[in-house]
């Protein structure tokens, strides 16, 4: 077949009227990234402060993406790490009156270890057991934060308060302005990273791996290295997100980081689509808008109706938000290809 | 070492619970392939119309017999309006549809019937059966209609055409299909018989814990572990494993210093965890064999 291609002609590039479809995808950035920088002098604060929130929950949803979707391994326990790096942020600019930016890179490091060590005996188990094992660190971590043990660190039950930061260098902004713009830096970074590792060579090994693990390890990828490393760096965006999410709320307590938290990283993973990265941003905001959505239909039944939307969802993009928008540009790309 | 027997005794009358559960999540795996996260949500459910049937004064087992048939029906019902919409999705979208599930079911169960606490009888009486408060009569009773599931399940899969015909659907649907069987409605039927046997346990279960929507989930935990430590293709593995899931949680908490009660659950999980590790199908299980 693709001697066939040798000759002089390009293959048709996809286009929907008239312009190719990386132009449209880098106009739908530049339009995404614009909203994004004029909501925190428009919006109120409070909104500010949930659209900030969205985008920590995009980060960790990110995290799990990378897990899961590229690498095919499942998770029901990031809300395990998405803890310890919140707590990490917590105890560090609480204890030890560290500047807040630089509880992100601790995080990071403390939560790629974490990750990463859990990922080694993690390697053996596969699909519904995997499921278990992180399940048990997601019901076993806020038990363990609550214990006499480290009640010294963590506050026990009642976790820490810490004070929420205000915009450096003078800059004319309030606190959840500067925190928004932090986020959104710190969103940016994580995800031209997270582009960049996906589209690497690691990152074909990754998908690799999910797809084949035996064909993988055929053409000689370290298999249970790269799921381990995958495990870390999972691990880190989500704890990353955390630390962030303490900043933001400016408290911690172990009660925040249940089993619920992991549920809904996952729902969030699969409306916004598995192996899709725009699609984490819309998870992050399914999750934090559509359940206080459901609450005001009905307080008796919002987790009903919350149920009833998420089948809905389920229903109309099986395979979430990015595979819809996938699916309607290929339709429309035929379209003109038919027409044209 | 009485303080042990007490302790292996008391964890075989909780784990008889888990036990009931791990059956119940065994057997939805087997029809479908995945583990059923509404599956605690659906024994509640059938518990409370069982409930709401003893308050209308139907005797306990006429009122038990009709929340099989009801729960057996519902499930057939959930499988075909909710899941068979979705079956061509990816196993993650199934996945968040059994949470939707959980949540409207919990969420439907405290809006009909409301968060507060109720007892639920129990056939069996009271009384104690081993020791002082060791094991109820209820608890023996239990671990009895358990075990006698069990048989009857392993009888329906081994020595009837149905039991062979849903086992074949669940291991290779399109071989199945190719073999004249219905794999659609074999499914359907695994539903209904997995909401039946819920049912069982959540009529089992609801004497021990009370009754109210959120009876099930931290039981619903345990009957995973249960079954999935015992081998996710071996029912009688499940109830094993769920009998040991009770007798490692009460040794645990009795035995290792700093756990106590508050950290029982999460031993429990590191043990089960520390089993896959060494053994990953489960101790019963079958190592699945893919041609490549």
């Amino acid at each position: 077949m693709l001697l066939r291609r040798t000759g002089t002609r390009e293959p048709p590039v996809a286009t929907i009227a008239g312009m190719p479809l990386t132009t449209w995808r880098l106009t739908a950035l530049g339009i995404g990234l614009v909203v994004l920088a004029v909501i925190p002098f428009v919006m109120k604060n409070f909104y500010i402060f949930q659209i900030t929130l969205a985008i920590i929950y995009a980060i960790a949803i990110l995290g799990l993406n990378l897990l899961t979707g590229f690498n095919g391994q499942f998770s029901l326990g990031h809300s395990a790490f998405y803890a310890i790096g919140a707590y990490t942020a917590a105890i560090m600019m609480d204890g030890f009156d560290i500047h807040y930016a630089w509880t992100l890179p601790a995080a990071a490091i403390v939560c790629f270890i974490f990750g990463f060590l859990f990922g080694l005996p993690a390697l053996r188990l596969e699909g519904v057991y995997l499921a278990l094992a992180t399940f048990a660190l997601a019901i076993a971590i806020p038990q363990m934060l609550k214990s006499s043990a480290v009640e010294h660190w963590t506050g026990g039950v009642q976790g820490i308060t810490i004070i929420k930061p205000d915009a450096p260098f003078g800059l004319p902004l309030n606190s959840d302005q500067w925190l928004y713009l932090f986020t959104i830096i710190v969103a940016v970074v994580m995800y031209v990273c997270g582009d960049n590792l996906v589209k690497s060579r690691t990152g074909r090994a990754l998908i690799a791996i999910r797809d084949h693990p035996i064909a993988a390890s055929a053409m000689g990828i370290d298999v249970a290295l790269y799921k381990s490393l995958t495990f870390g760096v999972s691990a880190l965006y989500t704890g990353v997100a955390g630390a962030l999410g303490a900043i933001a709320i400016s408290f911690v307590a172990p009660d925040s980081f249940t089993f619920s938290l992991a549920i809904a990283l996952f729902v969030g993973l699969v409306v916004g689509g598995t192996g899709s990265i725009p699609g984490t941003f819309f998870g992050g905001l399914f999750v934090l808008f559509v359940p206080n959505i459901a609450e005001q239909f009905s307080k008796g039944l919002a987790g009903a109706v919350y149920g009833i939307i998420l089948l809905l969802v389920i229903y109309l993009m099986p395979t979430g938000a990015a595979g819809l928008v996938r699916l309607i540009s290929s339709r429309l790309v035929q379209q003109g290809r038919a027409g044209g | 070492m009485e303080l042990f027997a007490h302790q292996i005794l008391a964890g075989l009358a909780t784990g008889g619970i888990y036990a009931c559960m791990a059956l119940a999540v065994v057997m939805i795996y087997q029809a479908i392939d995945h583990l059923n996260f509404a599956q605690g949500e659906m024994a509640m459910f059938s518990t409370f119309i069982a409930w709401q049937l003893i308050q209308w004064g139907i005797p306990y087992w006429l009122a038990f017999g009709a929340t099989i048939v009801i729960s057996f029906a519902a499930g057939v019902v959930i499988e075909r309006v909710v899941l068979r919409p979705v079956h061509d999705a990816p196993v993650l979208s199934h996945v968040v549809a059994f949470i939707a599930l959980l949540a409207i079911l919990n969420s439907a169960a405290g809006f009909i019937w409301d968060y507060t606490i109720k007892s639920f009888p129990s056939p069996f009486g009271g009384g104690a059966f081993l020791g002082q408060g060791l094991m109820s009569k209820h608890d023996a009773g239990m671990i009895g209609m358990t075990l006698a599931m069990l048989v009857l399940l392993y009888l329906f899969f081994r020595h009837t055409r149905i039991g062979l015909a849903m086992r074949a659907a669940a291991a290779n649907p399109e071989s199945a299909r190719l073999a004249g069987i219905r794999v659609g409605w074999m499914t359907a039927l695994g539903w209904g018989m997995a909401a039946a046997i819920g049912s069982v346990a959540g009529m089992l279960i609801a004497p021990v814990v009370f009754l109210e929507p959120n009876m099930m989930l931290s039981i619903l935990l345990y009957g995973f572990a249960g079954a999935v430590v015992g081998g996710l293709t071996s029912p009688g593995g499940a109830v094993i494993g769920g009998f040991a899931v009770g007798i490692i949680e009460n040794l645990a908490g009795t035995y290792i210093p700093v756990v106590g009660r508050e950290m029982k659950l999460s031993i429990a999980l590191c043990i089960i965890v520390a089993v896959l590790c060494v053994k990953p199908s489960g101790l019963f299980g079958r190592p699945v064999v893919t041609r490549v």
